[in-house]
């Protein structure tokens, strides 16, 4: 599908009704706000390339713990502001002393945005099911901007790359990706998201990194099987005299013409 | 410093360096340079060489700093030591203060700052060499930076200079004319011709201020369609991207993560059902496992038991 690119200060619509995210109004025409793609549906939005995560109510994130208070978790979740995990939002009873005998700095989770107020502080909650402290496998990161790319059209690319790499994924939407598997596939999911990030805006990309999971695949096939293919090559090697033997009669026979 | 040309502009309508007097000079832009940048633009235009790049928005430090309801735009412009002839004592100077205050005043009625409260959006301007002009160029570049990282603004920003010399209105001053000229006008406009910031330097009458902010307004518009060409341009040629599914994704975003949640939770109920005391049990129970799999990880698997020991004994 195509999609137009704008920029800031572009108008994008006559009606001021149909105005989404990434956009201003002013004087009942709808302009673009941010540098990025247009996209038209029951509204119009802006998708922006870049730009920082602004957390909002029920955002599912992954953050690092960076500071412990004596009733807070702080955590770095890749915006301007810093998230608060109260106590009381850890799923058991802890004493402040014991805090970071839970979760230490350095520490990763899978959190959700519990509340967002007007001056920015960010309650984080751990008290859901699915949030849990990050134990083994690693986090990564990309572009918040990114995220609809990692998840792909309904999830089709995350249910691809957990399939095809048998790893568990969380896509946090900060722009943090946790996975855990061997090691192996770990490498392997790695580079994959690399590739994602770097080739976001082409055609087919859930296809794309399908052939290069698949591919690795295939390398790693014949990387263990060198010695079937070393068979092969001698059988060639017994089969190309003949030819050669040919086309050097050939030869001779034009050169004596 | 005495080799002043006797004529600036000779009997063609030519000046020094062959333009017309509404013409500017050529202008290169590159976005998106600097890898660890937010964003970043690299300005060539005529012999003037900047490096803009964007920061933000971050936390702001001083605290008091902070301004509850919107974001500060911090500009700094600095020139280096290199780039002009004479060498320039590094650090900042009475000028470069000075322009680093209006610049930033120059993007603060455009920048929807009122999205990010208390925080910082900061842009580094660097002259690398220098030719008359570098602030309406490191505004060009300023510009760009900020809407390669992502920011929020109601329009592009651009800026051009007037000058007069031998009497006459000339767009775009280039070194002979800056410092021989009888006059400098710097201003920095919107793409509807609002004007977000205005010096002068010499004498110019009413009349040909007027004058001179037609010719800047012409200027501008010429110098916005190659920044708009430069934005288009930044992913290939064409100024159509050839992307699909892009739509429903941030509609649907939220609600396949609660799915791969509910996936994640069939394949460890029993690590949520009872919170954390299940949860180490299970965990010792999968690390005895890793232990038979892999003896590399047997040290730190019976570290974290002993760990684990100590805590249940507390």
């Amino acid at each position: 599908m195509d999609r137009k690119i704008v920029i800031p200060g572009e108008l994008i619509s006559e009606n001021e009704q149909n105005a989404g995210y990434g956009t201003y109004v002013k004087d009942g025409n709808v302009y673009a706000s941010v540098y990025g793609v247009l996209n038209v549906k029951n509204k119009v939005d802006v998708i922006p390339f870049s730009g920082k995560y602004v957390p909002s109510k029920k955002d599912y994130i992954i953050g690092t713990v960076t500071d412990v208070t004596s009733s807070n978790w702080l955590f770095d979740i890749r915006s301007p502001y810093t998230g608060m995990l109260h106590v009381s939002e850890f799923p058991k009873r802890v004493e402040s002393s014991k805090m970071s005998e839970y979760i230490d700095v350095g520490d990763s989770a899978i959190l959700r945005v519990k509340d967002v107020d007007q001056s920015m502080k960010i309650e984080l909650t751990l008290r859901e099911r699915g949030l849990k402290r990050v134990k083994q496998g690693r986090v990564l990161e990309f572009p918040p901007s990114k995220v609809p790319r990692i998840i792909g059209h309904g999830g089709s690319m995350v249910s691809m790359l957990k399939k095809e790499t048998k790893c568990e994924i969380f896509v946090g939407q900060n722009g943090r990706i946790w996975i855990s598997g061997s090691e192996e596939k770990m490498d392997q999911l790695t580079d994959a998201i690399r590739l994602i990030v770097k080739e976001s805006h082409i055609h087919g990309l859930t296809d794309k990194i399908y052939d290069f999971l698949t591919n690795e695949k295939n390398v790693i096939d014949i990387e263990t099987y060198v010695s079937s293919q070393d068979e092969i090559e001698f059988q060639e090697d017994d089969e190309i005299p003949e030819d050669i033997h040919r086309k050097v009669d050939a030869l001779l026979d034009s050169s004596e013409d | 410093m005495s080799d002043k040309p006797d004529k600036f502009i000779d009997d063609d309508g030519l000046r020094l360096d062959g333009r017309r007097f509404d013409e500017i000079r050529p202008m290169k832009i590159e976005i998106g340079v600097l890898s660890r940048a937010d964003g970043s633009c690299y300005l060539e235009w005529g012999k003037n060489k900047i490096l803009a790049a964007v920061y933000g928005p971050r936390t702001l430090h001083p605290r008091r700093k902070q301004i509850p309801d919107a974001a500060l735009i911090r500009y700094r412009y600095n020139m280096a030591s290199f780039s002009v002839e004479e060498r320039v004592r590094p650090g900042p100077s009475r000028r470069s203060v000075e322009i680093s205050k209006v610049s930033a005043e120059a993007f603060e009625p455009v920048v929807l700052t009122k999205y990010y409260p208390n925080t910082v959006i900061d842009v580094f301007t660097e002259v690398l060499q220098a030719d008359a002009g570098t602030r309406t160029a490191a505004i060009n570049a300023a510009s760009l930076a900020l809407a390669d990282a992502g920011i929020p603004m109601q329009c592009l920003v651009s800026a051009c200079a007037v000058g007069k010399v031998d009497g006459k209105l000339v767009l775009d001053l280039n070194k002979e004319e800056d410092n021989f000229g009888d006059a400098d006008l710097p201003v920095a406009m919107t793409q509807d011709g609002e004007v977000t910031l205005l010096q002068m330097d010499g004498n110019l009458t009413p009349d040909e201020l007027k004058e001179s902010l037609e010719m800047l307004k012409k200027g501008c518009t010429e110098i916005f369609e190659i920044q708009k060409k430069a934005l288009y341009t930044k992913f290939g040629k064409d100024p159509v991207l050839d992307v699909d599914d892009i739509d429903d994704e941030d509609d649907e975003g939220l609600a396949q993560i609660q799915v791969e949640l509910d996936d994640s939770e069939g394949e460890d109920v029993e690590l949520d059902e009872d919170y954390l005391d299940v949860d180490e049990e299970l965990e010792e129970a999968v690390e005895v496992i890793e232990v038979e799999e892999d003896p590399d990880k047997k040290g730190i698997s019976n570290l974290s038991d002993e760990k684990e020991d100590d805590s249940d004994e507390q």
